[in-house]
C-alpha cells in the first residue's frame, strides 16, 4: 500500500481586497511507497507546506483527493499512523518538555504505561535528555525544534511528515535532525519530507519531487534523476598562455587567475588531447576533477526553464 | 474521550498557570470583600445587599475569564499554530473545541466556586447564619457563564480576539435584555419592531432566566420545575453553540 497519495490536488487561495482566486497547487499527482524517504524540494513559497496540510487534513484541497496509508486524508482516523514536525513549531511555552510529550502521547491514543516508556527513550533520542523537566519557552530554537521531532516519533508511526525539518539549525543540529532520518529509513519507516536545502535531500532520499510554482516538475529515484554517466570534466592547468589552451570543446569560456587556467570540457577526448598539449607547451597540470550532475543543476535548470516559458 | 479529557486537563493547567487568571481573581475578591466593608460602614451590615453585590461580583469576573481567557486560549492555540500539532493527531475538530470548553468551564467552576463559598462565608459572618441558595445561584451563574465561554469558543474559531472579546460581550449584554426588549418592543405597534425582537430573543440566549430572582432580598426560590427546565435550557443552548463551533471549525483552513 502506498504511504502517500495524491490525486488532482488543486489548492486555491483567495487574497486581496477582492479576494481573488489564486491557484497554489497545480493538479499534483504524488506517490509516496511505503518505507521510502522522500524529499520534497522546492524554492521558498512553492507550496510545498500546503502540500503537507493537505495531506494531514489541515487545509481542504479546492479539487482532489489525499490519501494517507489508504485512508481519506480529510478524516481523523487517517493521522492514526502519522507523525507530523511543523515547519517552525511553536508548542505550549508553560508546559515542560515531558509534560508536552505526555499530552501528546494522549492525544496520539498511546496508554500512558507506553508513553512512560517511550518518552524518556524519544528524549534520548533527540538529544534533550536533560531538558525533559524545563518549561519550553525556557527552549532554544534548536531545542524546540527537537522536542518537534520527539513528538513526531511518539507511538512509532510508520509514516513520518517534516515540513523544513533542517531550517533553522547550526551544523550540528542539522546532522543530528538527519540522522535521525537515517536511522527511521533503517527501521523501515516511510519519511516525507519538505525542503529547501539540496544537500540535504540528496543525502538522504530514495526518491525526490521537485516542486516548482505549484507544479511537480520531477519526480524520481536521485540515481535516475542524476544519471550515472560523467556529464563534464573540470581541469586546472598552470604555465599556459590562456590561447594555448582554447579548445572547441569547453563549456563556458576559461576561466584566468594569475597563471592558472580552469576549464570545463564536455568529454573526456578532448581532456586527453587538451592534457597532451598542455605537457608539450610546458605547463603543469593541477587537477582534473569528472563531475556527474547534481540535483542542484537539476534544480537550477528547471527553474530557468520555468523562468523561461 | 480520552482525548477530550487531555485536551481539557492541558487547558485547565494552561488556564490555571496563566498571570491573567490571578489578576482577576485577586481583584473579584477584593471587590467583594471591600464591598462588604463599604455596606457595613453605610447601611449597618446589611447582609442581602452584599449578598446580591456578591452575586453580580462572581457574574461579572466570571465573565471576564470567559470572555478573556476562554478567547486567548482558543486563538491562541489557532495564531501560534500549536492547533496544528493536536490536530495532526487522530483528534477531530469536534474533539479539540469539547476538549478547549470543557477546561475553561473547569476553571470557571475552580473560581466561581472560591468566589461563591467567600460570598456565603461573608454572609455568614454578617448574618450569622448560613445561606446554601447562595451556592445555588452561584451555580446558575456558573452555567450562565458557561454558555459565554461556548459564545466565546465560537467567535474565536472564526474571528480576530479583540472582535470575538466584542462580540460575547454583546451577547452578554443582549441576552441579558432580551427579555426586556420584547417587552419594550411591545409597546409600539411596528411590526418589525416585534419581529426584530422576538429574533432576537429566540436565537441569543435568554440569559435572565439565570439570576435567581431577588435572593438576597430574601425572596422565595423559584420552583423545582422551573430551576430545571432552566438548567436543561441552559445545556441545550451550550451543546448546541458547540456544535455550531465544531461545523464552523471543520470547514476552517489552518494556515
Ligand atoms: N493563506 C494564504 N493566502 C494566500 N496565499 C497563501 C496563503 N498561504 C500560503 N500562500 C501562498 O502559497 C504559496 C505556497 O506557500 P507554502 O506552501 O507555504 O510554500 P513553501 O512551504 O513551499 O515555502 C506561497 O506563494 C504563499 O504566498
Ligand atoms: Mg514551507
Amino acid at each position: 500500500m502506498d504511504a502517500i497519495r495524491c490525486q488532482g490536488v488543486c489548492k486555491d487561495y483567495r487574497v486581496g481586497f477582492w479576494r481573488r482566486r489564486v491557484r497554489i497547487l497545480h493538479d499534483l499527482e504524488l506517490t509516496v511507497r511505503a518505507g521510502e524517504t522522500f524529499g520534497y524540494l522546492g524554492p521558498n513559497g512553492a507550496g510545498k507546506t500546503t502540500t503537507i496540510k493537505i495531506l494531514l487534513g489541515l487545509l481542504h484541497p479546492t479539487a482532489g483527493c489525499a490519501w494517507l496509508c489508504g485512508r481519506d486524508a480529510s478524516r481523523p482516523e487517517a493521522r492514526a499512523a502519522a507523525g507530523y514536525l511543523p515547519e517552525t513549531p511553536t508548542f505550549y511555552d508553560y508546559l515542560t518538555g515531558e509534560e508536552f510529550l505526555a499530552f501528546m502521547a494522549r492525544l496520539a491514543g498511546l496508554a500512558r504505561s507506553v508513553a512512560r516508556e517511550q518518552i524518556p527513550a524519544l528524549l534520548d533520542r533527540v538529544g534533550l535528555s536533560g531538558a525533559g523537566s524545563r518549561q519550553l519557552r525556557k527552549y532554544s530554537k534548536g531545542m524546540l525544534q527537537r522536542i518537534g521531532m520527539a513528538q513526531a516519533l511518539l507511538g512509532n508511526p510508520a509514516l513520518v511528515i517534516l515540513d523544513e525539518p533542517m531550517s533553522g539549525l547550526d551544523p550540528i543540529g542539522r546532522k543530528e535532525i538527519r540522522d535521525i532520518m537515517v536511522s527511521l529509513r533503517k527501521e523501515g519507516r516511510t519519511v516525507f519530507f519538505s525542503s529547501h536545502i539540496i544537500p540535504d535531500v540528496e543525502m538522504l532520499c530514495d526518491r525526490v519531487g521537485i516542486l516548482l510554482g505549484g507544479r511537480l516538475a520531477r519526480v524520481g529515484r536521485l540515481d535516475e534523476l542524476l544519471g550515472t554517466e560523467i556529464d563534464s570534466v573540470e581541469v586546472t592547468l598552470a604555465g599556459l598562455p590562456p590561447e594555448a589552451a582554447a579548445t572547441d570543446g569547453a563549456l563556458a569560456p576559461p576561466l584566468v587567475q594569475g597563471d592558472r587556467v580552469q576549464l570545463r570540457l564536455r568529454a573526456e577526448a578532448e581532456v586527453d588531447a587538451l592534457l597532451r598539449r598542455t605537457l608539450a607547451a610546458g605547463g603543469r597540470i593541477l587537477s582534473v576533477v569528472p563531475h556527474r550532475r547534481t540535483l542542484e543543476e537539476i534544480f537550477l535548470a528547471e527553474v530557468a526553464e520555468r523562468g523561461r516559458r | 474521550m480520552r482525548r477530550v479529557l487531555a485536551i481539557a486537563l492541558m487547558t485547565f493547567t494552561e488556564a490555571v498557570r496563566d498571570r491573567v487568571l490571578y489578576t482577576i481573581l485577586v481583584f473579584a475578591l477584593a471587590m467583594i470583600g471591600s464591598s462588604a466593608v463599604l455596606v457595613t460602614i453605610s447601611v449597618g451590615g446589611e447582609g442581602r445587599i452584599v449578598k446580591d453585590l456578591g452575586l453580580a461580583c462572581i457574574t461579572l469576573f466570571g465573565l471576564f475569564i470567559a470572555v478573556f481567557i476562554g478567547i486567548r486560549l482558543v486563538s491562541r492555540e489557532i495564531e501560534r499554530r500549536t492547533v496544528l500539532l493536536l490536530l495532526s493527531r487522530p483528534v477531530g475538530c469536534g474533539a479539540f473545541l469539547v476538549g478547549k470548553f470543557i477546561g475553561l468551564a473547569l476553571t470557571l467552576l475552580v473560581n466561581v466556586g472560591a468566589m461563591a463559598l467567600g460570598l456565603v462565608l461573608l454572609a455568614r459572618m454578617l448574618e450569622g447564619e448560613w445561606t446554601p441558595p447562595l451556592l445555588l445561584a452561584g451555580g446558575f451563574a456558573f452555567l450562565e457563564l458557561t454558555i459565554l465561554t461556548a459564545f466565546s469558543i465560537l467567535f474565536a474559531t472564526f474571528s480576530t480576539p479583540t472582535l470575538s472579546t466584542v462580540f460575547t460581550l454583546l451577547v452578554f449584554v443582549i441576552g441579558r435584555l432580551s427579555r426586556d426588549l420584547v417587552a419594550f418592543a411591545s409597546q409600539f405597534d411596528s411590526l418589525s419592531l416585534h419581529v426584530t425582537a422576538s429574533a432576537i430573543y429566540y436565537t441569543l440566549p435568554n440569559l435572565s432566566r439565570f439570576t435567581l430572582g431577588s435572593l438576597g432580598a430574601g425572596g422565595p426560590l423559584p420552583s423545582e420545575a422551573t430551576l430545571l427546565l432552566t438548567a436543561a435550557y441552559g445545556l441545550g443552548y451550550l451543546t448546541a453553540v458547540l456544535a455550531l463551533a465544531t461545523a464552523i471549525f471543520q470547514r476552517r483552513d489552518f494556515q
